[in-house]
C-alpha cells in the first residue's frame, strides 16, 4: 500500500459516500438502490488486496455513517469484512478478467444486505423478510452488478496494476 | 487487522447507542457533518434534476400506449420538460409551502423553518430523512417537521446546518392524536406495511369511521406536552375493526403526506424558544 493510493482511495471513497446520499438513493428500483459505495469498495479490494480493502471498507463505512447521520460504526461493522473478503479474492483470481468484480459484488451485495438485515433486527428496527430479501436485495443486486464492471475498469485507471504483478497473477 | 476493525465498529455502535446526543461521538459526527453539509447541499441541488430525470424516465417507460411519434418529440423535447419541470415543482412546492404558514391552519405559538430535503431514507429499516436546516436556524431536537399536506416527522438530530427527521412511518415514532370528527383519542404508530400507519389504543366504544380525518391532539399529560400542537393532519382512516379479545379498536390510518416525493418541509419552532 502506497501513500498516493492510500491518499486516492481516501478521497475517492469520501466522494463516493457523499454520491450514495445524494445521488444513489433517491434512484430507487423497488425498495433498492445501486450501492456505489461496496461497488467501488469490492474494485478497490480486488486490485489492492485485502489488508488495503480491509481499511477502505472501515473508512467507507464511516464515511458513509456520517454523511447519512447514520449510526456511527454501523456500516463499518459491515464493510470491513467485504472489503478483507474481495481482497482475498482478489488474490486468488486473475484481475484481468471480467468476472472476479461480478463475483465480488454479487456476494458482497448479498452480505450487506442479510447482515444490514441482521444487524438492524438486532437493533430492534426488523423489516419483514419479504421486503429485504425480494423488495432490496434482489433490484440491489441487479443495480450493484450492473456497475460492476465499468466501475472496477474507471478504478483499474485509477489504481493502475503494475505489469510484473498483473504478469505473476496470469502465471499462478 | 480486520478483526482489529471489526471490533472498532462493534465499539462505536455500542459507545454510540450508550452515549447521549452530547457525547463525545455525537459531537464529533456533528462537526464532520457540518464539514460535509456545504458538499452535500451542492449534490443534492446537481442531483435533483437528474433525479426528476429519472423519475420522469421510469414514468415513462410503466405508459404502455405511447405513440412512436409522440415518443420522439418527447425524446426531442426531454432536457428542456426536465428543466422546467423540476423549476416548476419547486416553485409550487414553495409557493405551497408559503400558502401553508400564512394559512389558518398553521399553529399560532410556532414559526417555521422552511427546508429542503437533504438526504432521503437510506435503508427500510430507518425512515429518516436530513433537512437543510440546522440549530443556526434555530432548529431543536423534538421540533416538529410538516408539509402543507399534514405532519411528517420530528427532528431527532441537529447539526449546526443540517438536521436529522424521524418521519412518522418510522417504527420508532408515536403522535397522540385524535379522529376530528369524534375527537376519539389514542397514538399513531407505524402500521403494518411501510406507507401505512395504526390509531392505537381508541377505546372499543369510541365512534370512528372510515374517511374520518386524524390529526395531532396536542394533548398534555401532567407535566408532559405532546412534541406537537394540536390541529396538524396526520391522515385519514382507511379501515376500522374490532374484535372481543381486543382491548381497543384497530384502526388503520393512511398517511397524507407521500412521503416517496418528500422534496420540501416546514420545521416548526416554537416562538417562546426563539424569542
Amino acid at each position: 500500500m502506497t501513500p498516493a493510493d492510500a491518499l486516492k482511495a481516501t478521497g475517492l471513497l469520501l466522494l463516493v459516500a457523499l454520491l450514495q446520499v445524494s445521488w444513489a438513493t433517491p434512484i430507487e428500483v423497488g425498495s433498492g438502490h445501486p450501492d456505489l459505495v461496496l461497488v467501488t469498495l469490492v474494485g478497490l479490494a480486488l486490485l489492492r488486496g485485502p489488508l488495503f480493502g480491509t481499511i477502505a471498507g472501515f473508512w467507507a463505512g464511516l464515511a458513509l455513517d456520517v454523511a447519512s447521520l447514520g449510526t456511527l460504526g454501523l456500516s463499518s461493522l459491515l464493510l470491513t469484512p467485504a472489503g478483507y473478503w474481495a481482497g482475498r479474492f482478489g488474490e486468488g483470481t486473475t484481475r484481468s478478467s471480467p468476472y472476479p468484480p461480478l463475483v465480488a459484488v454479487a456476494l458482497g451485495t448479498v452480505w450487506l444486505g442479510l447482515g444490514s438485515a441482521i444487524v438492524h433486527f438486532m437493533l430492534g428496527e426488523g423489516a419483514s423478510a419479504s421486503t429485504v430479501l425480494g423488495g432490496v436485495l434482489v433490484p440491489t443486486l441487479a443495480l450493484n452488478l450492473l456497475l460492476a464492471y465499468p466501475v472496477y475498469r474507471l478504478l483499474r485507471r485509477i489504481f493502475p496494476v503494475a505489469a510484473r504483478e498483473r504478469r505473476e497473477v496470469i502465471l499462478v | 487487522m480486520a478483526l482489529g476493525l471489526v471490533i472498532l465498529s462493534l465499539a462505536l455502535v455500542t459507545v454510540y447507542f450508550r452515549e447521549s446526543s452530547g457525547g463525545a461521538l455525537h459531537e464529533a459526527q456533528r462537526i464532520a457533518v457540518s464539514i460535509l453539509t456545504p458538499f452535500e447541499v451542492a449534490a443534492e441541488r446537481v442531483a435533483r434534476p437528474f433525479q426528476d430525470a429519472y423519475g420522469w424516465t421510469t414514468d415513462l417507460l410503466s405508459a404502455k400506449d405511447e405513440n412512436e411519434e409522440l415518443q420522439k418529440e418527447v425524446e426531442a423535447l426531454r432536457q428542456q420538460v426536465v428543466a422546467n419541470e423540476t423549476a416548476a415543482q419547486e416553485n409550487e412546492e414553495l409557493k405551497e409551502l408559503l400558502q401553508f404558514v400564512r394559512g389558518k391552519e398553521f399553529p399560532d405559538d410556532f414559526d417555521h423553518v422552511a427546508t429542503r430535503v437533504l438526504i432521503q431514507p437510506q435503508t427500510v429499516f430507518r425512515h429518516e430523512v436530513v433537512v437543510a436546516a440546522g440549530s443556526s436556524d434555530g432548529v431543536r431536537v423534538d421540533d416538529p417537521v410538516v408539509t402543507p399536506e399534514g405532519l411528517a416527522g420530528t427532528v431527532t438530530e441537529v447539526t449546526p446546518n443540517s438536521a436529522k427527521v424521524r418521519l412518522i412511518t418510522d417504527p420508532q415514532s408515536a403522535a397522540s392524536a385524535l379522529v376530528l370528527e369524534t375527537q376519539a383519542a389514542g397514538i399513531v404508530l407505524r402500521g403494518p406495511s411501510d406507507e401505512s400507519l395504526d390509531l392505537d389504543r381508541v377505546a372499543k366504544t369510541a365512534r370512528v369511521e372510515p374517511g374520518n380525518i386524524v390529526v395531532t391532539s396536542g394533548a398534555r399529560v401532567g407535566k408532559y406536552e405532546s412534541l406537537f400542537p394540536y390541529g396538524i393532519p396526520i391522515g385519514l382512516v382507511e379501515s376500522v375493526s374490532q374484535r372481543d379479545v381486543d382491548l381497543f379498536k384497530r384502526i388503520q390510518v393512511a398517511p397524507l403526506v407521500d412521503f416517496d416525493s418528500l422534496h420540501e418541509v416546514v420545521v416548526l419552532v416554537e416562538k417562546r424558544r426563539k424569542g
